[in-house]
């Protein structure tokens, strides 16, 4: 038989905030920077890390560094701290739609 | 029985990698959405949180994999450009098939779209994975927190889905071949 062990002290929800602000915010860098590069021949450029990959290296290798560094940051200002999560959680989601709107061609080529 | 060195990254990327990450995102699905329903009865144990945790990290190890072996190993491939006057495009499969009408736009919308969007199932699935280990069994006092993992891990599972679909139509179109050959079996 086996026996419930007591549920943990209830954390604070500012960590997981700060995990789920920073992925919608690195999927929206995401899709704004391969717009940029599409678009603009000096970030296109700028944006080859790698020569092989092309532009592709660097748009994703900035959005990662940028996810990374936002979440560190948000992490460290909200993991002792309950926040309003409704509103984090609108915010994550309409930066992860954006990031997958301007991901798809037929949008990204409207501007 | 063979197959070239590129076919067989493609394989390991597509097959290995991504296939894989679909199977166990539509298993972590199930199981989230079991686990925390309101009407759920099913009690939740440690050993459940723990093996909810490394599968979840798993996930997002299969996840990288398979991007970081599409962006360096086999994109290059993909994307390499012919010599001026080059007639047989086999061994550029963007260039094939960029060059009829009737394939372009397995590029201009397959390629294009596959190659960024990819890039949000790492993502979502690292911050799961993140959030499950820094919780434990404590997620079950924030709903708000689950049902946000619940949509990311959805919206990595498109994700994983669209690059998946537009991967195996471009391989079909125009597959990525060359390299050395590896003889897997000899003929009868």
């Amino acid at each position: 038989m086996t026996q419930e062990t007591p549920v943990p002290a209830t954390l604070s929800n500012g960590s997981g905030a700060a995990a789920i602000l920073a992925a919608g915010l690195g999927c929206f860098t995401l899709g704004l920077l391969a717009v940029a590069a599409d678009k603009s021949v000096a970030i296109k450029h700028f944006m080859i890390f790698s020569k092989p990959t092309g532009a592709l290296s660097g748009v994703t290798t900035s959005a990662i560094a940028l996810w990374l560094l936002s979440w560190s940051l948000l992490n460290w200002r909200w993991q002792a701290r309950t926040v309003a999560l409704g509103r984090v959680n609108a915010s994550a989601f309409a930066l992860l739609a954006l990031g997958l709107l301007l991901t798809f061609p037929p949008f990204a080529d409207l501007f | 029985m063979e197959i070239t060195t590129r076919s067989l990254w493609t394989l390991i990327h597509g097959m290995g990698f991504g296939a894989l990450y679909l199977m166990a995102c539509s298993g972590a699905l199930v199981e989230l959405c079991r686990r925390y329903v309101p009407r759920s009865a099913a009690p939740v144990g440690p050993g459940d949180e723990r093996f909810l945790t490394v599968y979840l990290s798993l996930m997002a190890v299969l996840a990288w994999l398979a991007v970081l072996t599409g962006a360096y190993v086999i994109y290059p491939w993909y994307r390499a450009t012919p010599p001026i006057g080059t007639a047989n495009l086999a061994a550029f499969p963007q260039a094939l098939l960029l060059s009829s009408p009737s394939t372009a736009r397995w590029h201009s919308l397959g390629m294009e779209w596959k190659e960024h969007v990819a890039w949000f199932a790492p993502i979502s699935i690292t911050m799961a994975a993140a959030i499950f280990a820094r919780y434990g069994r404590a997620i079950r006092h924030h709903p708000q927190l689950r049902n946000a993992i619940l949509g990311f891990v959805v919206v990595s599972f498109a994700a994983a889905g669209i690059a998946g679909v537009f991967g195996a139509m471009l391989n079909k179109n125009a597959p990525v071949e060359g390299g050395p050959t590896l003889h897997l079996s000899s003929g009868e």
